[in-house]
């Protein structure tokens, strides 16, 4: 199992939880998971986040290797100027 | 691909200040940009533009401009597509309007015409009966329950039930317990701030050439931040395949982040279809104002609280954002920005995306970041003040550092806001006397630099000169770092490669140049590419010299033999090799393409001295130095050109830029001679401090540096003009007549 920290705004789409746990060892699977067990983040996640791992923020990269030893927070979608 | 540590390197090429390619171009005339390319056939393009800030389209008639001699094709919404995504059909409805007009300049209709004199009478003759609504320009009125409504439905699940339809989306991020950090303090400071919408105030307009047949293919030339990009919108709003659509991007007079999306053209590509020949459509300067997208404005409210000795026990930030008429997503940066910079216990933030009757922003350096760094560095310094303490010591007390849980979620790793701060506090600039009316002041900013998609060519000519191709309009110097990125691996001279930017059907997709991307990804990119090649090369001579691969290294731009059972052979020069390249396989090339992740985010610290005329109010920068991590200086001339350019953008933010709109919610100021932007005469030099602390995302250590700089300016020049007058101003620009009112009110 894995734990993402979710920002604020997010946390009333998953029962109120700062940290929710999934199962996955890839972001996409973490992203599947997420949409699953908690349905209400599914249009947030299509619109698209980032994933910051041990504090290296990834836009997309699906098959990034995870693993519970890791620090996940979802994150808004990046963009710049 | 981490920083190569296996064997420390000692740089020959980056780190240099070669000459740059696209100079004597630039200065004598001879570069091409958007409004510079011509088809034979060619008619010209131009917009009817609503005057109305608010309005249904009741009726809409052209039969009169299709009528007039000269005209070959007049387009509405109706020619354009209807994408699924809400995405893509923002993007076509801001092209044309569908329904109502929702800003004033919202484009309605456009012609082209044998000539521009037809055209624009042509569209003197296009009827448009209106039902005026009521409008909102101001963010904070059109939060209020009875707004005028510029959309509706647009909200997201985020948005709370009873907040009012002009708020899309809504964001929160911190931790820690904020009522007992508050309950530790010695002192809280609480402020309202409002910052205007500005302008990315690029030289060149938009502009485009379009061609585009009843079958669906087309060419498309045009000014842009990103060519594949375009392709995407264009393909989508148009309806019709990407493959058949090549886009070229010109040379590019600017762009800020004001050039990656699309305004005009698909309305020229439209026109071009249904006219059956190529059109050119140009921006006036008055359209780049009233059409194109700045920033947002905002309204953000800062607690912070502070004990004597200067530690932040709690910092909360709330922040609203206006980004015109369409949902836009900014404030979630700003929200992440805002305390970057500092190690707090107790930190939250919440911002509201709202909608107006204004252009739909669009990025601008480091999008959301400055305004939200600006009300919460004001506060900062406003407590040093109140408590007596020295600014950048109260910011070492308090900076981020590897090991700190940011404010927007993630743990830090190496950071480089300690060593900036650091190089601060020695400079001679800190510590130098100031006069009468001057104050100094300074402010941390901070941006989060991504990679994105990338793909590079990199093609070894015969006579041993290199190519490189890659899909990045260069807004910065990129095309100098890529060539000596290339050079520095493939160990020849700078002056050996050239690269050059290409069309969407010549590489694989490119992400826009944003994010301060371009020189950390596809110089990533080209490294990889160039090790490609090296390996094709040394592969060859391994078959010409009989001998294993692994036998055969790369040094100084030639093969040699290495190794006890290698043998002896003279080294073989990347000339020798590209001279029988026919004979040993053919071409020699390295490709390489990546979604490039670890970009490393990036801190800067900008002081700032100015004197204030106590008679009119205007505000004079006497000296500025900025000091920003830039990881590997790949071309110090350009990473200094960075950093002085985000900081007079920023002077211009914080003194005399701002939109202006009247009660009928049409814009006032839509020109430079009324939009103010800084000239020379209004500046200083600007010195600036590279702080090279390698990004271990990259192998040479490489980190983004075109947005930093923007963060600081608006902070740090509020705060010098607070200590040179003794008035805490929150609202930006910082223009005379307000300044002047304000040390009147003293």
């Amino acid at each position: 199992m894995v734990k993402v920290k979710l920002w604020g705004s997010l946390r009333t789409l998953a029962d109120g939880n700062e940290y929710v746990e999934v199962e996955a060892s890839n972001f996409k699977q973490l992203l599947d998971q997420l949409s699953t067990k908690y349905p209400a983040l599914k249009p947030q996640i299509k619109r698209g986040v980032s994933l910051a791992l041990d504090g290296v923020i990834y836009r997309e990269a699906w098959f990034t290797e995870i693993s519970d030893e890791n620090e996940i927070v979802l994150m808004p979608y990046m963009v710049g100027g | 691909m981490a920083l190569d540590t296996s064997n420390k390197r000692e740089f020959k090429v980056v780190g240099t200040r070669v000459q740059r390619p696209d100079g004597i171009d630039k200065v004598t005339g001879k570069a091409m940009y958007g409004a510079d390319v011509t088809a034979p056939g060619m008619l010209i393009g131009r917009i009817l533009r609503s005057p109305h800030a608010h309005a249904r389209i009741v009726s809409l008639d052209t039969s009169a401009a299709e009528a007039l001699k000269g005209v070959k094709a007049v387009v509405t919404t109706a020619d354009l597509s209807t994408p699924e995504d809400d995405y893509f059909a923002d993007i076509r409805d801001n092209c044309l309007a569908r329904e109502k007009v929702l800003y004033d300049g919202h484009a309605v209709a456009a012609v082209a015409a044998t000539n521009k004199h037809v055209a624009k009478e042509a569209l003197k003759l296009i009827k448009v009966e209106y039902e005026i609504l009521s409008h909102v320009t101001d963010v904070d009125e059109a939060m209020k329950a009875d707004a005028p409504i510029v959309q509706e439905g647009r909200a997201d699940e985020s948005v709370h039930e009873g907040w009012s339809q002009n708020v899309t989306s809504h964001f929160e991020f911190g931790h820690g317990d904020l009522e007992a950090g508050f309950a530790k303090a010695d002192k809280i400071v609480e402020r309202t701030f409002k910052t205007a919408a500005t302008h990315q105030g690029y030289i060149e307009p938009h502009a485009c050439l379009a061609s585009l047949g009843t079958d669906g293919r087309g060419e498309l030339w045009c000014c842009t931040q990103g060519q594949f990009l375009v392709r995407t919108k264009c393909a989508e709003i148009l309806g019709i395949e990407a493959s058949q659509l090549r886009v070229t991007a010109s040379e590019i007079g600017g762009g800020f982040g004001g050039k990656t999306t699309v305004f005009i053209e698909p309305v020229a590509l439209a026109l071009s279809r249904k006219a059956g020949r190529p059109v050119k459509l140009v921006m006036s300067r008055e359209e780049v104002f009233r059409a194109s997208g700045p920033t947002v404005s905002s309204s953000i409210d800062v607690k912070i609280g502070m004990t004597k000795d200067g530690r932040i026990t709690a910092g909360q930030a709330k922040l609203r954002y206006q980004g015109g008429a369409f949902p836009n997503g900014t404030v979630e940066f700003g929200s992440q920005a805002a305390f970057a910079a500092y190690d707090l216990e107790a930190v939250q933030t919440l911002g509201w995306n709202v909608m107006t009757n204004r252009p739909k922003e669009i990025s601008y350096r480091a999008p959301g970041a400055p305004m939200a760094i600006y009300a919460v560095e004001s506060v900062v310094d406003e407590l040093c003040q109140e408590l007596s303490l020295d600014p950048l010591e109260t910011r070492l007390k308090n900076a981020a550092r590897k090991g700190t849980l940011s404010s927007y979620g993630p743990t830090f790793n190496d950071i480089g806001l300690v060593a900036t701060l650091e190089a601060a506090k020695t400079h001679p600039h800190y510590s130098a006397p100031l006069g009468k009316n001057q104050g100094r002041g300074l402010s941390c900013g901070f941006w989060f630099n991504f990679g994105g998609n990338t793909c590079v060519s990199l093609n070894l000519n015969s006579d041993g000169t290199v190519g490189v191709v890659e899909g990045n309009p260069d807004i910065g110097g990129s095309r100098a770092s890529i060539s000596m990125m290339a050079a520095e691996e493939l160990g020849i001279p700078y002056e050996k490669v050239r690269t050059v930017i290409t069309d969407t059907n010549s590489l694989g997709y490119n992400d826009v140049t944003d994010g301060s991307r371009v020189t950390f990804a596809v110089g990533l990119a080209t490294i990889e590419a160039a090790r490609a090649a090296i390996k094709i090369m040394c592969s060859r001579v391994a078959k010409i010299w009989g001998i294993d691969e692994e036998a055969v290294v790369w040094e100084d731009g030639c093969a040699k033999p290495s190794g006890p059972n290698a043998g002896e052979f003279p080294p073989m020069t990347i000339a020798e090799i590209a001279a029988i390249a026919d004979n040993t396989g053919g071409p020699i090339a390295g490709h390489h393409e990546v979604n490039a992740d670890g970009a490393g985010v990036s801190f800067g610290v900008h002081i700032v001295d100015t004197e204030v005329d106590p008679e009119t109010g205007a505000t004079k920068i006497l000296r500025y130095t900025v000091f920003q991590d830039a990881g590997k200086a790949v071309h110090p001339d350009y990473v200094e050109g960075q950093m002085q350019g985000g900081a007079v953008q920023g002077i211009g933010w914080a003194l005399n830029e701002e939109y202006i709109y009247g009660e009928d919610g049409r814009l006032q100021n839509p020109g430079f001679l009324d939009y103010r932007i800084p000239v020379a005469s209004d500046l200083p030099p600007i010195d600036t401090v590279i702080l090279e602390i390698p990004n271990p995302g990259h192998p040479y250590g490489v980190r983004g540096v075109g947005e930093t700089s923007i963060v600081p300016p608006l902070a740090a020049i509020s705060n010098a003009v607070s200590r040179a007058t003794g008035v805490r101003m929150t609202e930006l620009p910082m223009s005379p007549p307000k300044l002047l009112k304000a040390m009147s009110e003293r």
